[in-house]
């Protein structure tokens, strides 16, 4: 099983239904399985805090909501979590694209790449990094876990974990 | 007619709706004309009133109506075209547009200026887009509700705030009865 169909598998497994996307070449893939799954409502966002908006909206609807987004756009959401996802107490899984990470080939990512960590603590956000493959293993329990305590969740995915950007 | 008028005449018919309400001022005007369980105040996230609007409309059935104002969707422009490539016939937004930041002192949005949310919504692929004056919101937004469809209401009106207090309920509080009504 490829590791997209693996983390699109997961989020089904835990009754994820609604999901929001800012694409990332190192998500292409996952976004693509989400497009095609008939159990996931795939709506693209045109920006990270209002895909934040729809989720919310979704999970007071009824639904179990995710994000798919770049680090780079954690900035933009950083007053959406505070004061909506974390204010109302909101579950939120957001699968993240790492970028800035080893095997970077792009320089100007390494800036928002050094700041991820710092900015996600600062707000108290539980935080899973995948480098390895066999670091996705623990998806199925890092959803359970978002679901079960109601906050948001960054699970961050470098380039190493995809194999390489571009490289894929 | 100025907002606040606006939303005490039209809350009989938003009493029976699942109301997402923007931040600031429209929403500490509605808590006050009309608390309702099936009203979710924003306290804060300015702009995202429509997201999360048709976020529970295209998560259940129910009618939604989002109350935006023209400042706020200038912060979220980019919701117009996820409204209109996602539709969703439960899902109303009802844009207050008096052309100024009301809950920062009034002062003068583009949407006052040049720029028309009519137009620009209509642009962006919604299919149903009404302009109103204020007089006439009640009649139009009933008119929404009965046809089924995703509408856009732009209603013009005059700026100008009243007296009101802050909302002191809790958030978790206020979103939890509002997903108990959700279901109920």
């Amino acid at each position: 099983m490829s590791i997209n169909t693996k983390i699109v598998n997961d989020l089904i497994a835990n009754k994820i239904s609604f999901v929001t996307t800012v694409p990332c070449k190192q998500l292409a893939g996952v976004i693509d399985e989400i497009d095609r799954s008939p159990d996931i409502f795939h709506i693209p966002s045109n920006k990270e805090d209002e895909g934040m908006g729809l989720c919310a909206g979704a999970w007071m609807g009824g639904k179990r909501p995710a994000i798919i987004m770049q680090n780079t756009a954690l900035g933009v959401t950083l007053n959406t979590l505070a004061t909506l996802i974390q204010y109302y107490r909101m579950p939120l899984p957001m699968l993240i694209s790492y970028r800035g990470e080893l095997r970077e080939p792009v320089a100007c990512q390494v800036e928002m790449a050094v700041h991820t960590k710092a900015l996600l603590a600062q707000l108290n956000i539980p935080t899973y990094h995948f480098h390895k493959e066999r670091d996705a293993d623990e998806l199925d329990a890092i959803l359970k876990y978002t679901f079960m305590c109601n906050k948001p969740v960054a699970i961050l995915t470098d380039a190493s974990f995809w194999g390489g950007y571009g490289d894929q | 007619m100025i907002r606040s008028e606006i939303l005490r005449e039209i809350a009989p018919i938003l009493r029976d709706q699942l109301v997402i309400c923007n931040i600031g001022l429209p929403s500490q005007e509605l808590h006050m004309i009309d608390d309702q369980p099936t009203n979710f105040y924003m306290l804060g996230t300015m702009g995202l009133a429509s997201s999360i609007g048709l976020g529970v409309a295209l998560a259940q059935p129910k009618t939604v109506i989002s109350i935006d104002g023209d400042g706020s969707v200038l912060t979220n422009l980019g919701t117009l075209p996820t409204i209109a490539n996602n539709v969703a016939d439960n899902f109303i937004l009802l844009i207050i547009d008096n052309g100024s930041y009301g809950s920062t002192g009034d002062q003068p949005t583009y949407a006052g200026k040049k720029t028309s949310l009519t137009a620009v919504a209509k642009a962006c692929g919604c299919e149903n887009v009404v302009e109103c004056r204020a007089e006439e919101t009640g009649k139009v937004l009933q008119d929404a509700i009965d046809s089924k469809k995703m509408t856009i209401i732009v209603c013009k009106c005059e700026s100008g705030n009243i007296k009101v207090p802050v909302i002191t309920k809790d958030p978790v509080v206020i979103r939890d009865r509002f997903m108990t009504a959700v279901q109920s």
